[in-house]
């Protein structure tokens, strides 16, 4: 089946576009603080708080700084927002309408995904501060860095279906033969999307762009009001999507209710990475995204092509 | 609860701290705060690290000549609405200093103060204290 019109508008905007996602995306970031708390012995903020962040936010008065490209400043965070609504109804059409999805469709899903930092990068770069400049560089050598390991990850999946790029041929194939994590190959495919998660999202120990303590939030530090809350919105809908996007291709799916069970655990596990590591110097990232996780890669697609 | 926007604004104050010439002490003493054992993200205060995203400034130290533009320049970069707040004795008069030919405070000469918590340095309690009232006049 397709969708037309109303559909597609209430696929975008509600369920499971917009409306669910950013919902879902903001109750998971309230368990990230939850857990993180928890990590502390603290207690950690009620459960409204990410809501209350995001109306405060967006009623706030938004400052363009002097000499910025205005243009360029106020639109760049919804490039990323606009990724992330697409995204999710991509990636919830093709799990619960397998055969409805198009060729290549994992492709546009790579590209999807690279589309907020690459935004990030833009905004910073537009608001004429040295400090986000800085950001910007580290984010972009960290794109560079984990974008490799992620595409050979990606790769073994493909191998294992016998050159499928169609999402819905990799879910099929997972109903019907397992998932494709019970194995070796399978295995260190995922470990390394979930690092590479973890990068994605600017996560401790990935989280240099946004430095606090020595560039002062690098790649946001001239936002304020609107545009910040936009940003946040989209990370907080892509550590739901990612983590979607991690299970449906390798851990069989989103159509059954331990999907949701599967998402807890890899957001949990993502959260107990960030509050236990620090931080990465960039080219020490780089060097790890290259030449340990690109060599695992390398390793798995071996391992995929003997089939094991 | 009748305006949306006090309402965010008490229940997710996002804190920046400006060191205008301050010993040090009031410093260590908000670091302490934000600490987890007196854990002030219950109540949605969260450290940040630009005044862009900043809703309460804390200030410290004495005002004086050489800091009175740069907090001025802080102050007006932080979107409105937001509260100011003195930490330690130093903001509320001059303190020691009120001799000195350099130091041209208190603060609510040139600022709008939303609240001063004496002390040098004043306790975690006080200031958790200082916010509250500040927050609580809005």
């Amino acid at each position: 089946m397709s969708l037309t019109g109303w559909e597609l508008a209430f696929a975008f905007v509600i369920f499971p576009g917009f409306a669910f996602t950013a919902t879902v995306g903001l109750v998971l970031t309230w368990v990230d603080r939850f857990v993180s708390a928890r990590v502390q012995w603290r207690k950690g903020p009620p459960l409204y708080q990410p809501f209350a962040d995001m109306l405060k936010l967006l009623l706030k008065q938004t400052v363009v700084p002097a000499g910025a490209s205005k243009v360029t400043f106020l639109l760049a965070p919804m490039l990323g927002f606009a990724a992330m609504c697409v995204t999710s109804v991509l990636l919830f059409y093709v799990n619960f309408f397998p055969q409805g999805s198009f060729v290549g469709d994992l492709i546009v899903l790579v590209y999807l995904f690279a589309l907020p930092p690459i935004a990030i990068i833009i905004g910073a770069s537009a608001s004429r501060n040295p400090l986000s400049a800085v950001g910007a560089s580290r984010e972009m050598t960290l794109y560079l860095g984990y974008e490799l390991p992620f595409l050979l990850a990606l790769v073994v999946p493909v191998i294992r279906t016998g050159g499928a790029i169609r999402l819905g041929d990799l879910v099929l194939a997972q109903q019907a033969g397992g998932p494709f994590l019970y194995s070796v190959s399978g295995v260190i495919a995922a470990v390394i999307v979930l690092i590479c998660i973890q990068a994605k999202l600017g996560y401790p120990p990935f989280d240099m762009a946004e430095a606090e303590q020595e560039i002062m939030s690098g790649v946001l530090i001239e936002y304020s009001g609107v545009p910040l809350a936009m940003f946040r919105l989209t990370k907080a809908m892509m550590f739901f999507l990612m983590p979607c996007f991690l299970v449906t291709v390798f851990w069989g799916g989103l159509a059954s209710w331990w999907a949701i069970l599967k998402l807890l655990a890899i957001a949990v596990l993502i959260i107990l990475i960030k509050n236990t590591n620090p931080r990465f110097k960039i080219e020490h990232a780089l060097r790890f995204f290259w030449f340990i996780l690109g060599a695992l890669g390398i390793a798995a697609v071996i391992l995929a092509f003997m089939k094991l | 609860m009748k305006d949306p926007r006090i309402w965010g604004l008490k229940k997710s104050p996002w804190v920046y701290h400006v060191a205008a010439a301050s010993c040090n002490n009031c410093d260590i003493e908000i670091l302490e705060l934000l600490t987890p054992r007196y854990d002030v993200e219950r109540f949605g205060i969260v450290l940040v690290g630009s005044p862009r995203h900043a809703d309460v400034l804390l200030v410290t130290g004495v005002i004086n000549r050489k800091s009175l533009p740069r907090v001025l320049e802080v102050f007006e970069q932080t979107p409105k609405p937001c509260l100011v707040i003195g930490i330690g004795s130093c903001t509320c008069n001059n303190h020691i200093f009120r001799n000195s030919y350099n130091a041209v405070g208190p603060y609510d000469k040139y600022l709008p103060m939303h609240a001063y918590v004496p002390g040098c340095p004043p306790k975690p309690e006080a200031m958790i204290l200082g916010v509250v009232k500040a927050l609580g006049k809005l």
